[in-house]
């Protein structure tokens, strides 16, 4: 198993937000993490980068990496488009992916990434020596997403994707990530508030309520269940 | 016209020094938001080790790479020793490092090497060129700093490890996302900014004497053209630094009054009306965001 998760606990300060949360994930799946505002979803995203103080065990590839700092774990191939997309603002298109690539070595290599990008990207082709804060939302979103993959990384982990982009450019979004992951067989983790949209991708499905794992399954049973939709996933 | 032309010159060549002060003070308050108020005090304390070396019969040279080269694991020490440690404290615990580390520095060279004005070489010489419009010395000081703040510009502009460091002083927590050391970058840009702040003070030590208050008026100086440029612009604290110097030595010749006694008044002045006026600097950048 590639991400081990076991009686996992993280504090803010004083305040706990996790409560021994645990899943899985293998090598080339889609999982998804499902939830309320303030459920946590972010927080266990977080936890896995060593964001947050932590408690308990996570495991990758079988090693425990739950102190790691986050330069640490992102060189086993995590990568993590956060909340916020975490764009560098200031520096154009083509230095955010870039950085995407800076713990790897091999010019060539990253050049040649850097292409591949703008072939499932061809809006950054045409800003890439923009400014990275000028460009649009949807823009910015696919900046992050091309900024991770420039890691080559073998764990993705997307922070609410969706948050504030038009019906259209989350539909060709979330088309690409389906795509990337059956070229590249990276495994990804999805927060996301759009449930209908994640468990559509995801195979397999969390749901969390106030820092707790209430209930998980394949992602299609999830989906049909009158009950949980009505309660949790609120459509 | 003559004295305004060699006016301007030996302007450029102080204006030099002080963008390189501008520079360093910039470099460090792009990465840990704070004013480095003993960059001063640091560049004199690398000029003494350059003149210690010399006086030891090293060439003129050998001493000047050695200095720069001791003056940038310096930076490293200090940010690790002192600075690292004070990264979540106040502002206030943050001057008072600084000041700690401002009378250390200036009681130490006072210790070792005593406060008896000493010169400092130059191997430029201070031979008058084109009609004695300027000297040597002047030339040197300017070719010195240009090629310095050109290697500096391509080593940000056009090398991954430069990257690295503009995106560790801009966004810290998504450069630790991409794998960047970010507490490595701000050493690092200690360093750059303690050598920098080396080669401005071996350049104008011989104009204004070596002992261990030296840079006082000079890092006002670089602190005028920074804020004039600008603090969020490197490039901007560069050329602030140059219009400083170039500015401080017409007012001395050519507004009465002034001379001499008042230009380090002048410096005071620029920095108050520049942050009433625009507190951004001249080429201080707005952020342009979109969300």
């Amino acid at each position: 198993m590639m991400l081990e998760v076991r009686g996992l606990d993280a504090y803010y300060g004083q305040n706990r937000a996790l409560y021994e949360v645990g899943f899985v994930l293998d090598e080339g799946h889609i999982r998804t993490l499902l939830g309320a505002n303030g459920a946590g979803k972010t927080t266990v995203l977080r936890s896995l980068c060593g964001m947050v103080r932590t408690a308990g065990e996570i495991r990758f590839d079988g090693k425990l990496i739950t102190s790691w700092a986050t330069e640490d774990i992102v060189r086993l191939g995590v990568a993590h488009v956060p909340e916020g997309r975490g764009t560098f603002v200031r520096l154009t298109v083509e230095e955010n992916l870039q950085l995407g690539a800076m713990t790897r070595r091999g010019r060539a290599a990253i050049a040649d990434d850097i292409e591949r990008i703008y072939v499932q990207f061809p809006r950054l082709k045409e800003r890439r020596t923009q400014q990275a804060g000028t460009l649009s939302g949807g823009e910015q979103q696919m900046l992050a997403v091309g900024r991770a993959l420039m890691l080559r990384p073998r764990l993705l982990l997307l922070d609410e994707p969706s948050f504030g982009l038009a019906p259209l450019i989350v539909e060709e979004l979330f088309a690409i990530l389906r795509r990337v992951n059956q070229e590249t067989k990276v495994a990804m983790l999805i927060v996301e508030q759009n449930a209908a949209l994640a468990l559509d991708l995801a195979e397999h499905a969390y749901l969390l309520e106030t820092g707790r794992i209430v209930m998980d399954g394949p992602a299609a049973e999830l989906a049909a269940d009158e009950g949980v939709r009505r309660s949790y996933l609120g459509y | 016209m003559e004295l305004l032309i060699s006016q301007i010159v030996s302007g450029l060549a102080t204006g030099g020094v002080y963008a390189c002060m501008a520079l360093a003070i910039v470099m460090i308050y792009q990465a840990i938001d704070h004013l480095n108020f003993a960059q001063g005090e640091m560049a004199m304390f690398s000029t003494f080790i350059a003149w210690q070396l010399i006086q030891w019969g090293l060439p003129y040279w050998v001493a000047f790479a050695m200095s720069a080269a001791v003056s940038f694991a310096g930076g490293i020490v200090i940010e690790r020793v002192l600075f690292k440690p004070l990264h979540n404290a106040s502002i206030l615990s943050n001057l008072v490092g600084f000041i700690a580390l401002f009378s250390i520095l200036n009681s130490s060279a006072g210790y070792i090497w005593d406060y008896t004005i000493k010169t400092f070489p130059t191997p430029f010489g201070h031979k008058p060129l084109f009609g004695g419009l300027v000297d040597t010395h002047a030339v040197g000081m300017i070719s010195v700093t240009v090629v310095l703040l050109g290697l500096l510009y391509s080593f940000f502009r056009f090398t991954r490890l430069g990257l690295a460091m503009r995106a560790a002083a801009a966004n810290p927590e998504s450069s630790r996302l991409v794998g960047i050391r970010v507490g490595w970058m701000t050493a690092l840009g200690w360093a750059m900014a303690s050598a920098i702040g080396a080669v401005a003070g071996m350049m104008i030590a011989p104009v204004v004497f070596l002992e261990p208050n030296m840079m006082l008026g000079v890092l006002l100086y670089g602190f005028a053209g920074a804020v004039l440029g600008g603090l969020s612009s490197p490039a901007g604290a560069v050329i602030g630094g140059f219009m400083v110097g170039v500015m401080e030595n017409l007012a001395g010749t050519f507004i009465p009054y002034v001379g001499r006694e008042l230009k380090l008044t002048l410096a005071l002045i620029m920095i108050v009306a520049v942050l009433m006026v625009r507190p951004s600097g001249i080429f201080g950048r707005r952020v342009v965001s979109r969300v």
